[in-house]
């Protein structure tokens, strides 16, 4: 176990921050999952020990600065084109890890186009889309995500479907397309999900790592800021609302369809 | 390619020029007329150990560029008009993050879908940023075959040079026709090594490196810009370069580019042999603009009256127009609609303008 000496005296070090952050603090706000998320993929990313290969795209939205945060090789690139950067640096730099760190905003609205490609090439590139179903950074408006009836900026009566069509769904429509090696939604509400939301980043890193294909998480976070919820009733919202209009679980898992291939088929009759 | 003087197409030649300055990735949208460099890159990038995708948009395309070039690669995207108008969001980020890249357009009619035919309409876009915020693309024009392949290739190197995204700008015309090209003026070539700023598998024992085009504060803004147009005024004093044709006694001189330059060679030789004193002054790059080179002849004694034809309405004439100001008529030819000059469209009014230098048939006026 590490060690820590301070002011003469030993201490074990029990938890530190993963070598794969910087030193700056996050600027989320205070509630947000922004941070947790950053954190987890961090620990993941030393766990696997690819710190120094990793190659970082941020998107436009309140991660737009995740570049400060994360510690490795990073570019920042326009609203929702960040699965075609992460496409052009992995075709011309196979050993390198790319991650794109997005928006629902970003991935499901303006890069949709984008997003649906890459998965569909199986671009070996790692996507963390973080949907909290709103626009944080520009005050709270409507997401492609946000649910029926949620009131925003610009859905002030609340979200309808016959003026605006349903959230939607990215890990449904993107897990029937061959490219796709790995998809999952995750949720950041309690600590048990977290660590549930780390097991699948790290199978998303794994899928990239072994070449299977494109990888996706969706991670349900919350915007207590721009719900108008106490943090606590923003997480309350997350575990009731946001699971139940997008269903946690794995959409697809290569290595799953690979053992099913394996097993023996059985006789007909 | 064994030997180096082959007959091609211009769009195939651009092509050629790439892969001698080591493009190592090409990723593009179809779009007549210059589908020709999408279909030759996806038959032969991968025997010089580069990468081809044909991307869902040209928006996705210049962002995957975007990508190749912060790995440090040698990379490039072409499309025509409509094409190129979804690429300038890209094209901003890409020259603010000093990105250096190859973009050619392969200019057709416009404005909205326009025709296929030639056309100069995106000249403005080419030369005074074209995306959002301030910023220059260096912009090259060929008018041949042969120049299409060297104009590539040297966009490569400027790209470089100046870490700045480069522009070949080029029309319908020479795209699609036939010329033979010598390639000895195109040594193969390796990538220049990138790795201060490139973002890479081998950051052990490096600090990060960081490519961003945002600055919240201002402050911080203005010096990052500053940075961009001081290296800008650089180019403008050590990079313009332009070619003359019978310009040292000629007392109306032409202003051209792309495939009016062509005709503008052909006008000249019937009008010289009638004895009419006619040169032309071809800017090759269309940023930096030969703005003094230009400025020389309005000064000059011999010069009675500038003409400038173009493929539009009138664009690259107002940088003549910043160049000659009133020292000298400045008359205007244009052709529209994708039609395309013959030597007769000029050969006419250049007979006009030298037996009286302020016809009022071509004159341009600034408003």
């Amino acid at each position: 176990m590490d060690t820590v000496t301070l002011e003469g005296t030993e201490y074990n070090v029990l938890a530190k921050r993963p070598e794969s952050l910087t030193d700056k603090p996050f600027t989320y706000c205070p509630g947000c999952n922004h941070g947790t998320t950053h954190k987890i993929i961090a620990e993941v990313i030393d766990e696997l020990d690819i710190q120094h290969r990793c190659i970082g795209i941020a998107s436009v939205g309140c991660s737009v600065f995740s570049y400060e945060f994360f510690d490795f090789d990073f570019i920042s690139v326009p609203h929702g084109r960040a699965l075609a950067v992460a496409t052009g640096a992995k075709r011309m730099r196979p050993n390198a890890v790319l991650m794109t760190y997005q928006g629902d905003g970003d991935l499901a609205a303006i890069g949709t186009a984008e997003t649906i490609h890459a998965c569909n090439r199986g671009e070996r590139v790692t996507c963390i889309f973080v949907n909290n179903a709103i626009y944080g950074m520009t005050g709270g408006q409507m997401a492609p995500t946000t649910l029926l009836g949620m009131k925003t900026t610009t859905s002030p009566l609340g979200r309808d479907a016959t003026r605006i069509g349903w959230p939607i769904k990215m890990s449904e429509m993107l897990s029937p397309l061959p490219g796709a090696a790995y998809i999952a939604r995750v949720s950041m509400h309690d600590a048990k999900h977290i660590l549930k939301a780390k097991a699948a980043i790290k199978k998303a890193f794994r899928a990239q790592l072994e070449d299977k294909g494109f990888s996706m998480v969706e991670v349900l976070s919350n915007c207590n800021v721009n719900w108008h919820m106490t943090p606590e009733d923003a997480v309350k919202f997350v575990k009731e609302k946001m699971t139940e209009n997008f269903p946690l679980g794995v959409y697809k898992d290569v290595w799953e369809e690979e053992k099913a291939a394996k097993q023996p088929k059985k006789e007909e009759g | 390619m064994s030997d180096d003087r082959v007959f091609m197409k211009g769009n195939h030649a651009a092509c050629e020029g790439a892969y001698r300055a080591g493009c190592k990735a090409y990723f593009g949208y179809p779009i007549t007329p210059q589908n020709e460099v999408t279909e030759y890159m996806s038959a032969h990038i991968w025997e010089h150990g580069g990468t081809f995708i044909q991307s869902e948009s040209e928006i996705a395309a210049i962002n995957m560029i975007m990508g190749a070039s912060a790995a440090g690669a040698r990379a490039m995207t072409s499309s025509s008009s409509p094409g190129i108008s979804l690429k300038q969001e890209g094209l901003s980020y890409i020259a603010m993050m000093e990105l250096p890249m190859v973009v050619m357009n392969v200019v057709r009619c416009g404005p909205g879908l326009g025709n296929i035919a030639p056309h100069q309409g995106d000249y403005f876009q080419a030369t005074k940023g074209g995306g959002h915020g301030d910023y220059r693309l260096i912009t090259l024009a060929p008018n041949s075959v042969q120049e299409m392949a060297q104009y590539v290739y040297d966009a490569f190197n400027l790209a470089d040079k100046w870490r700045n995204p480069a522009m070949v700008l080029t029309d319908g015309t020479i795209g699609q026709m036939m010329e033979p090209v010598d390639y000895t003026s195109m040594p193969w070539m390796e990538p220049p090594d990138k790795s201060e700023w490139q973002l890479d598998e081998f950051q052990d024992g490096r600090k990060r490196h960081v490519l961003t085009s945002i600055w919240l504060d201002p402050a911080d803004m203005a010096v990052a810009h500053e940075k961009l147009i001081a290296k800008y005024d650089k180019l403008k004093k050590e990079e313009v370069r332009y070619s003359e044709y019978r310009t040292d006694d000629a007392e109306l001189l032409v202003v051209a580019i792309g495939s009016p330059s062509r005709v503008t060679h052909s006008a000249i030789r019937i009008l010289r042999q009638e004895g009419l004193k006619v040169g032309l002054l071809r800017p090759i790059t269309v940023w930096p603009f030969p703005y003094s080179a230009i400025r020389e002849y309005a000064d000059s004694k011999h010069v009675k009256a500038i003409l400038v034809p173009e493929m539009n309405w009138g664009q690259m004439i107002e940088d003549v127009k910043l160049a000659v100001l009133d020292k000298k008529p400045l008359h205007f030819v244009p052709k529209h609609g994708g039609l395309t000059f013959t030597p007769e469209d000029l050969t006419e009014p250049i007979r006009a303008i030298l037996e009286n230098p302020d016809n009022p048939d071509t004159l341009w006026r600034v408003s």
